[in-house]
């Protein structure tokens, strides 16, 4: 390995392993440790805090700007979708097409 | 009940496309791409990575958003030890396939005993393993072939993921709120703070709706 380790290795090999010790752990501890009300609660809100601040970064965010383009209309695409129960697949489909379409207008 | 696990396993494991696609899209090659879904396997986790990876955030930001999203398999794994009670090898198995999937059938599988619930845990478990794998480098064989990927849409397909995501978690007013608060935090930050740490930022609103009663 005298290839250097490049962010995106160090990014996938690391998180892998502490993705696997968490879940390792879970198996590891006594049950009350971690099974309390509070750590409940928090643990339910941080995907939607972190995978809501993911879609927002991820619609309108540029380097170090905000910005309107293309993006959002396939994530509203998506929303509408996701509202009518569409399929995952379906749904990021669509919103690829609606961006792609808007994009290369 | 392997006609359930499997209706789980399907769809969800052909989500892997979609991640196999969004990865290449970043900039990862197809062996980081697919040693993610072989290695890290928790959707959530992967596409965060990639997804701040690929909005040129560090690596550091990436591992931190993965493993706080990975947290919550720890929390699934507590709940499934005593139902599962393994040791060794079938333990470290078992820990690797512990998932909401796999996690939600085993639970929904536990009124019928706990042999229902064993079964349930494997059988989505490792068809989502399965499937998420074979997926991810489909996709990943496939958005590599296609070339830009802002000209094919998946630089919107990737937030839509995020929601997709998101989506059913969202039962509560509570929870749409922290969403939405979660959000705009992000972008408030986006012009000062460096790529990724936006991000990670918003588990502060977790915690703090988190800390008091409903």
């Amino acid at each position: 390995m005298e290839k250097v380790m490049t962010p995106i290795w160090i990014a996938t090999l690391v998180t892998s392993f502490i993705c696997f010790v968490l879940k390792l752990l879970g198996y590891s501890l006594p049950e009350s440790i971690l099974n309390k009300p509070i750590v409940q609660r928090i643990n339910s809100l941080i995907p939607i805090a972190l995978l809501s601040a993911l879609v927002a970064v991820q619609t309108f965010g540029i380097d170090k700007s905000v910005q309107i383009d293309h993006r959002l209309a396939g994530v509203v695409v998506a929303g509408i979708a996701l509202r009518f129960k569409a399929s995952f697949p379906v749904m990021m489909l669509l919103a690829a097409i609606t961006s792609a379409v808007i994009n290369n207008l | 009940m392997l006609r359930d696990s499997l209706a789980v396993a399907i769809p969800v494991g052909t989500y892997g496309a979609a991640f196999g696609a969004a990865s290449i899209a970043a900039g990862f090659s197809i062996l980081q791409t697919c040693l993610l879904s072989l290695l890290l396997f928790s959707g959530a986790s992967q596409f965060a990575v990639v997804g701040v990876m690929g909005a040129g955030g560090s690596a550091i930001s990436a591992i931190a958003t993965g493993s706080l999203l990975g947290f919550r398999n720890g929390l699934y794994g507590l709940k499934m030890a005593p139902i599962l009670k393994l040791r060794g090898i079938k333990k470290v198995i078992a820990a690797q396939l512990t998932i909401d999937e796999s996690t939600g059938v085993a639970i929904g599988q536990e009124p019928r005993g706990e042999e229902a619930s064993r079964y349930g845990f494997w059988a989505t478990g490792i068809g989502v393993y399965v499937f998420w794998n074979l997926f991810t480098l489909f996709g990943a064989i496939g958005a590599q072939a296609i070339g830009n990927p802002s000209a094919w849409g998946l630089d919107a397909a990737v937030p839509a993921a995020f929601l997709g995501l998101v989506w059913p978690r969202l039962i509560d007013n509570k929870s749409r709120l922290v969403a939405i608060t979660a959000a705009l935090l992000a972008l408030a930050l986006t012009p000062i703070a460096p790529a990724g740490v936006p991000i990670i930022t918003t588990v502060v609103i977790a915690v703090i709706f988190g800390w008091k009663k409903s």
